[in-house]
Formats: C-alpha cells, sequence, structure tokens
C-alpha cells in the first residue's frame, strides 16, 4: 500500500489582530491522517508561544507493513509555529510476503518559524523490515525540536531490521547526519560500542540559532545518556535504556537543562 | 605495480603522530560496560569498525579521491559533514587533534602539494585520505589503513587497560583481517558520492562513553 | 624540525625536565617560573600519566597565569611522548608560543617515568634531569642516559640527605664521574643559594640559546655509552666562569 499525507502551516493575523499559526494545506491519505488536534500534555518550547499550531498524525491501527510506502511532507511556513504528534506509537511488521516497508519524511522549516516534532516511539517486531528517512532542511532562523525513539522488538521479542537515516541541513550545510541499522541482518548493533543490547534508544535534537556559536555544553544524564553541543547552533540529546518510558524520562531530562524556551512547564519543575 | 610499502607505512601505529594516547573509547566502554575479557573487545572493535570506523573509512576513500582529482573544494566539503555525522564534541576535537597531528607528520616526512591545500585542523579521516594520495594509494588503500587504525588503537590500548594476554588480543585482530578487507571494499565504493550521501553509521554508545571519559579526573588514555 | 629556522626571538628556548616520578621535577618548574618571572615570560607543558594533576598542582601554585600551563596526555606512554612521537608535545609547545608570544622559555615536564626516559632534540632544546636523595645515592653512579648525558643533573632534596643517610658530596661526585664533566647541581627548594645556581644555570643557556650558540643534543635513549660527536656537542662559550653557570662541553 502506498499512502501521503501533507501538511503547511504559515503564519497570519486573526481578526482580532493577534499573530496566529494556521494550517492550510492537510492532505491525509489512510492509514496516513494527520489532524488538527490540542495540547496532549506538558511540550516543550510552547509555554511562551501564543500562535502555536496543532496537528496530531495517526499511521493506523497496525503501522507500515512490508510492501507498505509512506510520504509525509511538512512545510513550517515563514513566521509560524507547528506542534507536530502522534497519536500512539507505530509498529512496524513483517508484510504477508515480506518485502521493504518504507516511511520518507521530509521536512522544511522556514525562516522564523519552529516546528516541534514530537512522535511516539516506533516499536521495530520481529521479522519486520522496514527504512526511514527523515530529511529536515532548516533556514538560519528557524527552530526545531524533534524527538525520535526506537523500541526494538515487542516484549522479549528481538527486532526484525530496521534501517534510519536522519539528515539535518541548515541553509544546505549538514548539521546532524546518522544513521541507525538494527537487527538480525546487522547482528554488531549489539556491540558495546553501539548499541549494548538496549531495548530502546532516542534522540532529541533541539535547533536554536539563538545559540549561535555556543550551544549548551555537554552533559552527562546517565550511565547510557548524555546531551552533546554539536558543531552548530543545536545540541542532541542521546539516551539508551531497557524500556521506552526511561529513555523518555532521560530525554525530559536533557529537555529540562535546555531551561527557557524549550523546558516543557512540567520538565522545568524541579523533579519529583 | 601497487605502491604496498607506503600503505604499510601509513598504517603502522609507529608512525610518529600522536595515536598511542587514545584507546578510541575502549577505556571508558569498558569502565562504563565491565568488559574485562578479550572476547569483549573483540565484540567492541567489531562495533566500532562496523560503525564509526566504516564512516571514517569511506571519508578517507572520498579525500583520497579528492586529493587524486585536485579537487580541493570537494576536500573541504568532508570536515563539515564529518561534523554532522560525530555528535560528541569530544569525538569531534579527537578526530581533529589526531588529523591535525597526522598532517604535521605526512608533512615533515613526504611533502606533498595536495598537504598544503588542507585546513591544519582538519578531520582525521580527511588527513588520511589526502596522505594516502600523496603516497599515490587507491581510495580503497585509504580506507583499510583507517580501518586497520580503528581496531589496533583500542586494541593496543585495551592490552593496558584490562591487561589482556597480547596473543589473544592479536587473535582477534586476526580473525577481523576478512572483515576489514570487505569494509574497505565497501568504503571505497562511497568514493565519489556526494558528501552528503556518504555514509553515517551512528555508534550511540560511544558517543555517550567519549563525554563519560572526558569528564573523568583519572583516565590512562586521551579517548 | 622546520622550527631550526625560527629565529630566537619568534621561536622559546625549549627546556626539558625528565626524571623518575617525585624526584621534583613540578617543584624545579615552579620554582624556576617564580624566581625567573621578571626575567623571562615562560610557558609549561605539562605531560601526565594518570591525569592533568601536575598542571593543577602548578597552577594551583600562582607562578604563572594558568592558561600558560597546558598539559598533554600521554596514554600511559611518557616515554613515547618525548622520544619516539614527540608530535603531541611539539604541537602544544607550538601552540603556546603561537598563543602568548613572544614566550622566552617553554618548560615540558615529562610524565616521570623510570630512569630511561629522555628528551628527543626535536623536542627541546636542552635538558634537566632529576634525580633525588630519596633515591639512594647509588643511583647517580649506576648512570643512565638521562643521568650520563642530560644538559643538567639536577641531586634534589638535599636537606633530607641526612635522613636518608645519601652522601651528597660523594653522590654528586659520582654523578659527575658518570658525566664526563657535564654540570651537576646539588639542589633544595629550602636553600636559596642552591636555587639560585639553577636558575643562573638556565639563564646561561637562555643567552646561549638566544645567541644561537646552543645546540641540542641527544643524550640517546638507551646508549650510556654514546659519546656526542663534533656535530651533535656543545658550541657555546662560557664566558661566565661563574661554577652553577657551567655547561658541559666536549
Ligand atoms: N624536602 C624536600 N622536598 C621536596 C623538594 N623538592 C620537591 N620536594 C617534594 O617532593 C615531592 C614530589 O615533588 P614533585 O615536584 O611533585 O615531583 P615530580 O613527580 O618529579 O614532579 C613533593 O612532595 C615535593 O614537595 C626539596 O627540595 N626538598
Ligand atoms: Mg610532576
Amino acid at each position: 500500500m502506498s499512502a501521503r499525507a501533507s501538511l503547511t502551516t504559515e503564519h497570519t493575523i486573526d481578526r482580532a489582530g493577534r499573530g496566529v499559526s494556521r494550517v492550510y494545506g492537510l492532505r491525509s491519505q489512510a492509514p496516513l491522517v494527520l489532524r488538527p488536534t490540542h495540547p496532549k500534555s506538558a511540550e516543550p518550547f510552547t509555554r511562551h508561544a501564543t500562535n502555536v499550531a496543532r496537528v496530531s498524525l495517526t499511521s493506523g491501527a497496525a503501522g507500515p507493513l512490508g510492501g507498505d510506502h509512506f510520504e509525509l511532507e511538512v512545510r513550517v511556513g515563514r513566521g509560524s509555529t507547528l506542534v507536530l504528534n502522534e497519536v500512539s506509537a507505530t509498529l512496524l511488521l513483517p508484510g504477508a510476503r515480506g518485502g521493504l516497508s518504507q516511511m520518507r519524511i521530509t521536512i522544511t522549516v522556514e525562516d522564523d518559524a519552529t516546528l516541534v516534532w514530537l512522535p511516539e516511539p516506533v516499536i521495530a517486531a520481529e521479522h519486520c523490515n522496514h527504512v526511514q528517512d527523515i530529511d529536515v532542511a532548516l533556514g538560519t532562523s528557524s527552530r526545531l525540536l524533534m524527538r525520535d525513539e526506537l523500541q526494538l522488538g515487542r516484549h522479549r521479542e528481538p527486532p526484525g531490521n530496521l534501517t534510519q537515516r536522519i539528515r539535518v541541513r541548515r541553509v544546505g550545510r549538514p548539521l546532524f547526519q546518522q544513521q541507525l541499522t538494527v537487527g538480525p541482518a546487522t547482528p554488531k548493533w549489539r556491540s558495546s560500542a553501539v548499541g549494548g543490547g538496549h531495548k530502546s534508544l532516542g534522540t532529541v535534537l533541539v535547533v536554536d540559532p539563538d545559540w549561535g556559536g555556543d550551544p549548551p555544553s555537554a552533559r552527562i544524564l546517565a550511565h547510557g545518556a548524555a546531551m552533546f553541543p554539536l558543531a552548530g547552533p543545536a545540541v542532541l540529546i542521546s539516551a539508551l535504556a531497557d524500556d521506552t518510558l526511561t529513555t523518555r524520562r532521560l530525554l525530559d531530562r536533557g529537555v529540562a537543562h535546555l531551561g527557557d524556551p524549550w523546558a516543557s512547564e512540567a520538565a522545568a519543575a524541579p523533579s519529583a | 605495480m601497487t605502491p604496498n610499502a607506503a600503505l604499510l607505512l601509513l598504517a603502522d601505529g609507529r608512525l610518529p603522530a600522536g595515536g598511542y594516547a587514545h584507546s578510541g573509547g575502549f577505556e571508558p566502554t569498558a569502565r562504563l560496560q565491565g568488559l574485562n575479557d578479550a572476547a569483549a573487545l573483540e565484540d567492541f572493535l567489531e562495533g566500532r569498525v562496523t560503525t564509526s570506523g566504516f564512516v571514517a573509512a569511506a571519508f578517507a576513500a572520498a579525500a583520497c579521491a579528492a586529493a587524486h582529482a585536485g579537487n580541493i573544494g570537494r576536500l573541504g566539503q568532508l570536515d563539515p559533514e564529518l561534523d554532522a555525522r560525530m555528535p560528541s564534541p569530544a569525538v569531534r576535537a579527537v578526530s581533529r587533534a589526531l588529523g591535525r597531528q597526522l598532517l604535521r607528520v605526512i608533512t615533515r616526512i613526504h611533502p606533498h602539494p595536495v598537504l598544503a591545500t588542507l585546513d591544519p585542523h582538519a578531520h582525521q579521516p580527511t588527513v588520511f585520505g589526502a596522505a594516502a594520495a600523496s603516497f599515490d594509494l587507491s581510495p580503497q588503500d585509504a580506507a583499510l589503513a583507517v580501518l586497520h587504525e580503528t581496531i589496533t588503537g583500542p586494541a593496543s590500548a585495551a592490552v593496558k587497560v584490562l591487561s589482556l594476554d597480547p596473543y589473544e588480543v592479536h587473535s582477534a585482530l586476526a580473525r577481523l583481517t576478512g572483515l576489514l578487507d570487505e569494509l574497505a571494499v565497501r568504503a571505497a565504493a562511497h568514493a565519489l558520492d556526494d558528501p552528503d550521501q556518504l555514509p553515517a553509521d551512528a555508534s550511540p554508545l560511544l558517543d555517550i562513553a567519549a563525554e563519560h571519559h572526558r569528564s573523568w579526573d583519572v583516565r590512562l588514555f586521551a579517548s | 624540525m622546520t622550527d631550526t629556522h625560527d629565529t630566537p626571538r619568534t621561536r622559546s628556548l625549549r627546556l626539558g625536565v625528565a626524571g623518575p616520578v617525585g624526584t621534583g621535577k613540578s617543584s624545579v618548574i615552579a620554582m624556576l617560573c617564580r624566581k625567573l618571572n621578571e626575567e623571562f615570560t615562560m610557558g609549561v607543558i605539562t605531560n601526565d600519566i594518570y591525569t592533568d594533576e601536575d598542571a593543577r598542582f602548578l597552577r594551583s601554585a600562582g607562578v604563572l597565569p594558568s592558561e600558560r600551563i597546558r598539559a598533554v596526555e600521554t596514554g600511559a606512554c611518557p616515554h613515547t611522548a618525548i622520544r619516539d612521537d614527540v608530535t603531541m608535545n611539539l604541537l602544544a609547545v607550538e601552540d603556546l608560543e603561537k598563543d602568548f608570544a613572544p614566550l622566552d622559555i617553554v618548560l615540558v615536564e615529562s610524565g616521570g617515568d623510570n630512569l630511561t626516559a629522555t628528551f628527543s632534540p626535536a623536542l627541546v632544546d636542552a635538558q634537566i634531569f632529576v634525580l633525588d636523595v630519596a633515591g639512594g645515592g647509588d643511583v647517580a653512579r649506576k648512570g643512565g642516559p638521562g643521568i650520563a648525558r642530560a644538559d643538567l643533573l639536577l641531586v634534589n632534596k638535599i636537606d633530607l640527605a641526612e635522613y636518608v643517610e645519601v652522601d651528597v658530596e660523594q653522590m654528586v661526585k659520582d654523578a659527575q664521574s658518570a658525566r664526563d664533566g657535564r654540570p651537576v647541581l646539588a639542589l633544595s627548594k629550602k636553600m636559596p643559594d642552591t636555587v639560585e645556581a639553577l636558575c643562573e644555570w638556565v639563564r646561561q643557556l637562555h643567552a646561549a640559546h638566544s645567541r644561537g650558540v646552543h645546540t641540542p643534543t641527544d643524550p640517546g635513549p638507551m646508549a650510556p655509552h654514546f659519546h656526542a660527536t663534533d656535530e651533535g656537542g656543545y658550541e657555546h662559550s662560557h664566558e661566565s666562569g661563574d661554577s652553577s653557570g657551567e655547561h658541559a662541553h666536549h
């Protein structure tokens, strides 16, 4: 099955004369469904922002099966702010006739625009065979917070093959690029140098032009988690753990250290 | 005739380029994950060489091809791409320090115009590739030299960190020779890729370990 | 190295300080910085084995602005870092010379290893080898490349001699005979005249270096009976006549 969904936001002035972010090109194709939504829970960045558009993605009850080709295209127009979240985790399953499933996500964040992208974990079930490509293009003054979490196999299950490529470029220049390959086709994934047999891993990438050449400094968050200033106005928070809840907690802890405007209200509060 | 002897010179750990001070992330990984034998070392080496080692090898191959073609512009594109593939600032700093040291040595022992075009703080794979080209070596040779260094550095560090039996350590290295040759061929296949298409295989635990290591007061190795 | 083209103004006198752990290398460096601070602008490179403790000690001693003290990590191979593979140290010295130009003297402390570790002439112009009386009176007689051929041998901590039952005079004599007349100084940080003698030696060396008449020599890593050739030997003169300023010659 093939499905494409896309979405565009723009900054406009509403009837009361306030600046707002408006969603104007929302196209869904089952099972990829995009819907305007309301704040889900404490979210980063938006604490002080009033002009936020919120959209939520569903990718069907059982997400990409072998043979599926999904594409999502997001454009956050100049000056607008979009929070894109997801209704539930994505479960990658093998298809009836095997074959590769693919998800291609192309994101453009224009100047003075902000994207807060908070998908739920991607779960690589046994025998899945999936490739995910995420391509993000940023302008000089674009902001981004992008979370990404993988769970390798369901409960007590080894993962199938999953390749994930993330590529973030800023005004055409490379900012962050990495490929993760896990599963039986890449046994060295479990090496102590790579994934160490952890069942869950995740990253949060935050790009904030206000940091200039001096992003928040490196910080150790746990044995298997750290925050890295990239070679640009950006940080990567990276965590590996045995379950997705722990990974999420470590990532949130990292975001909390970023302070205003990135920390969510909940995360910024002193931890209990 | 292939300049095999030059390849051996370039890959030799005795080349005075400061590699001996580094464990390639093995020291922190051994402590953080409680590694304590040669099997654990071998597992570490395989993970490192198939991820960050492979990326470094592909970039060295690309640098070598660019240097052969006299394509200075392309050589200059490689370092920002490598930066984007190294989230850990400690890893980036080490890669550039090792590159600088290697450039210094090669410039002294075997001056060549292409070396003068490099950023003095270029990443190690970039310098490796250009140095290989200066000896008329192929992109695949450059990749192999980098892969060799990717595993021999941590292996000799492991002998000190874990007091491992050097014979066992070298048995592991011997078993990995086939993998190295195979990876060198694959890395060299990327020699002409667009820079943004070059491999980017991540080693997230190595990145995290590098920052742990930086924060320690007492350590045997610089990385 | 290419650096031999550098003029004495842009290139400092690079002075190595080697010797076993605990003999007083860091203390000697701190002492030199403190005493010669007014006359020379100086920088320090330390080579620690496990930590940057030496650099920290020197910074906390407050003898130099802390940014002029830099640590090089040698991966548990301190002898390699000053002998077989000096690249890291060389770059560190050059960076220091560039960042704080003009420096008169850069002191390089080796990560005290053993009696055989000496500096390569590719890294330093001259070197001091430090022994102490606590190591026993015999050490000097036993020799070794550092003891035999360093530009200066220090027998340190002579204030402790009576407690460890070492005859300082004899130890100095033994050292001298192991060194073909190259200078030996007895030193204690508690005896100002010995400290002054050391400072004077450094002044003389710096003067010779500035005039371009000091040529680095190589003690050789493992060759206690090596004899300096005409090209490798000393060529500077000794106008001063002050015995503390005596330089080795062949
Ligand atoms: N009594 C005495 N102790 C000294 C003298 N010089 C150094 N020390 C002490 O010897 C110890 C080792 O000195 P240090 O400079 O750290 O040695 P290094 O390992 O060679 O750098 C320290 O406790 C010093 O205070 C001295 O002249 N007399
Ligand atoms: Mg010391």
